[in-house]
């Protein structure tokens, strides 16, 4: 019922818009936007999941003529076993990073969400890392994991003795380390600032009332911060698990063109596959496989956080 | 309100000890790397590898900075990427701001589908499409183009802006632009000269994340632009990795001449993050 009352209220509120409102109003104000997604983007995307069922390679990209080899592309994929492997070291990736992001993300807004001097100060020096680009940012922390004269190290060497220099760069696990410390870096501002953007909107009186009531401090974060914050968390991880779960830049750099396949994810092993080998019609696939997987993510995470409410 | 006038009740001695130090630690580790980069450009040529932690190198010298003008082409680079990023960013915030302005106050068939599309669309970010773009652009012969970049970069932007946009004009009451409309103004104008001045923090950010995004994009500009003369800043900077030696004096001069005016701009505006980041904030 209530939701029909709703509905007829909003009905109202649009037809009392008037003068210049026209059924056509909102395609104008869309139209530039649909334009431009549907070029660069759902275009594309249609492309690619044809392409994903054709043989196409550098051999014959100026000819113009794929020839249709149906589910091939997938078939080879899923047969390999090195897509099995990099799959669960994707996941791997996504779930460490996002984990921190969030985690540290987090309590850091919290600890910054009080009055405090010099917040201000502190908060522009936190969110700095957000502020470099990623390839920069990847290539500093390439130069700071140098064996003998990056600063990770040199610090490392100088707490610990000399038993505690890492090969960040040769080995390939130690890499991929490597990656995941210098994403988590670059991520953690972003989810700082939108935790704070909700904590700053959750009512004051909250807490007092919780205070009286004589609720532990973390009482009071799992009985009020948790659930206010959820609305806005919810995209924000969602948006962040697949900008993690796409994260080129990072490891790309860092693993000099992911030359090595026990330090790459997924999407790497897309482009890898694309722009160096040229196997067009299989990184095709690839992408679709991947697109299938974050959508079947995105769903699922949602309706678990719905059916929670 | 019975509060400490500077800290918040409730805390004691310890507590705000404890805090400082952890928050002190966070920025260290936070701004360390960036030092870093000042550290190797401010080295002299013939001391890049040390194995001082020194933040400001003894002896410390421009010279770098002025290599990276004379050995590459960095005037070139900086004025490439600016024209990319100048017209991504201008034309990516006229679209946003229309499109979430046509999600947050009209009503019309598919908008909740329409929205939820949009957030679909970053679960194909630009490594992805990028191969079929990669033909499609081969095919209308606009390789090394700055225009096919500039739309590129305005389509990985203007998702995540329209939502930003939708939600905070969300904020802003309806009753506005009724009154308007009651004394006769068109919906162009209304939305033009009452509603934009009041949403320019979102419009802020959303400039912000288009330049930044454009700015300091390097995959999709390598595969892109490949002719010499036309690189733009990322392609050029990664370049000055060499096979088998880097200088990474030059580099990091030149690293530090990309980032600083990005930082410069989000310390600016970093006011308005709090604020105007309400993308989930939103319902339906």
């Amino acid at each position: 019922m209530d939701g029909t009352v709703k509905k007829i209220k909003k009905k109202k509120g649009y037809s009392s818009f008037g003068i210049g409102q026209s059924k056509m109003t909102p395609f104008f104000f869309l139209a530039p936007a649909v334009i431009v997604l549907t070029l660069v983007v759902a275009y594309p995307l249609i492309y690619e999941i044809i392409i994903s069922f054709k043989n196409v390679t550098l051999l014959n990209l100026k000819s113009q003529k794929y020839p249709f080899i149906g589910i091939d592309n997938y078939k080879n994929i899923l047969a390999d076993s090195l897509f099995y492997s990099t799959l669960i070291r994707t996941i791997l990736w996504t779930a460490i990073n996002v984990f921190f992001h969030v985690a540290v993300g987090l309590f850091l807004a919290i600890v910054l969400n009080r009055k405090l001097p010099g917040k201000a100060l502190i908060r522009v020096l936190l969110i700095l890392p957000w502020a470099v680009p990623q390839y920069i940012a990847a290539m500093t922390w390439k130069g700071m994991y140098n064996v003998e004269y990056g600063s990770i190290n040199l610090i490392l060497t100088k707490l610990f003795g000399h038993a505690a220099a890492i090969p960040w760069l040769s080995v390939p696990n130690w890499t991929f380390v490597a990656c995941i410390i210098t994403n988590i870096w670059l991520g953690i501002p972003f989810m700082m600032m939108i935790s704070l953007g909700g904590l700053t909107s959750i009512p004051e009186e909250l807490y007092e009332a919780a205070d009286l009531d004589g609720a532990t401090g973390f009482q009071k974060f799992k009985s009020i911060t948790l659930p206010l914050l959820k609305p806005i968390l919810t995209p924000a991880i969602i948006l962040g698990t697949v900008w993690t779960f796409n994260m080129v830049n990072v490891i790309y750099i860092i693993t000099n063109g992911s030359a090595s396949d026990e330090s790459q994810i997924l999407i790497t092993m897309v482009f890898k596959r694309a722009f160096q080998y040229f196997r067009y019609g299989q990184s095709a696939a690839l992408s679709v496989i991947i697109f299938l997987i974050l959508l079947a993510f995105s769903t699922f995470f949602i309706r678990a956080q719905k059916s929670e409410d | 309100m019975k509060k400490n006038d500077r800290f918040d009740r409730g805390d004691s001695l310890p507590k705000i000890i404890l805090i400082y130090a952890f928050l002190i630690v966070a920025c260290i580790c936070s701004v360390y790397p960036i030092l870093n980069i000042l550290t190797v450009s401010l080295r002299p040529a013939n001391a890049i590898f040390t194995t001082s932690l020194s933040i400001i190198p003894p002896n410390a010298t421009f010279d770098n900075f002025k290599q990276a003008f004379i050995q590459y082409d960095m005037l070139n680079w900086l004025l490439h990427s600016l024209i990319v990023s100048g017209s991504a960013c201008a034309f990516s915030v006229v679209v946003s701001v229309t499109a979430g302005y046509a999600f947050s106050r009209f009503e019309f068939r598919g908008k909740k589908m329409g929205l939820s599309m949009i957030l679909v669309t970053q679960m194909f970010p630009l490594t992805m499409t990028l191969l079929p773009l990669y033909l499609m652009i081969i095919n209308l012969k606009m390789t090394n183009s700055y225009i096919a970049l500039a739309i590129i970069y305005v389509s990985t932007s203007i998702p995540f802006n329209i939502w930003m946009m939708k939600g905070f004009y969300d904020t802003i009451p309806k009753s506005l632009e009724e009154s308007a409309y009651v004394d006769g103004a068109s919906v162009l104008r209304s939305f033009y000269q009452i509603i934009l001045p009041l949403a320019k923090p979102a419009v802020a950010l959303t400039a912000l994340f288009s330049f930044m995004g454009a700015w300091s994009e390097y995959i999709v500009a390598s595969v892109i632009i490949n002719e010499a003369g036309k690189i733009t800043l990322p392609v050029g900077l990664v370049s000055m990795e060499g096979q088998f030696n880097t200088a990474w004096g030059i580099y990091s001069a030149g690293a530090l001449i990309t980032a600083l005016p990005v930082m410069i701009l989000f310390i600016c505006l970093s006011k308005y993050l709090v604020g105007g980041l309400t993308v989930g904030s939103v319902k339906g």
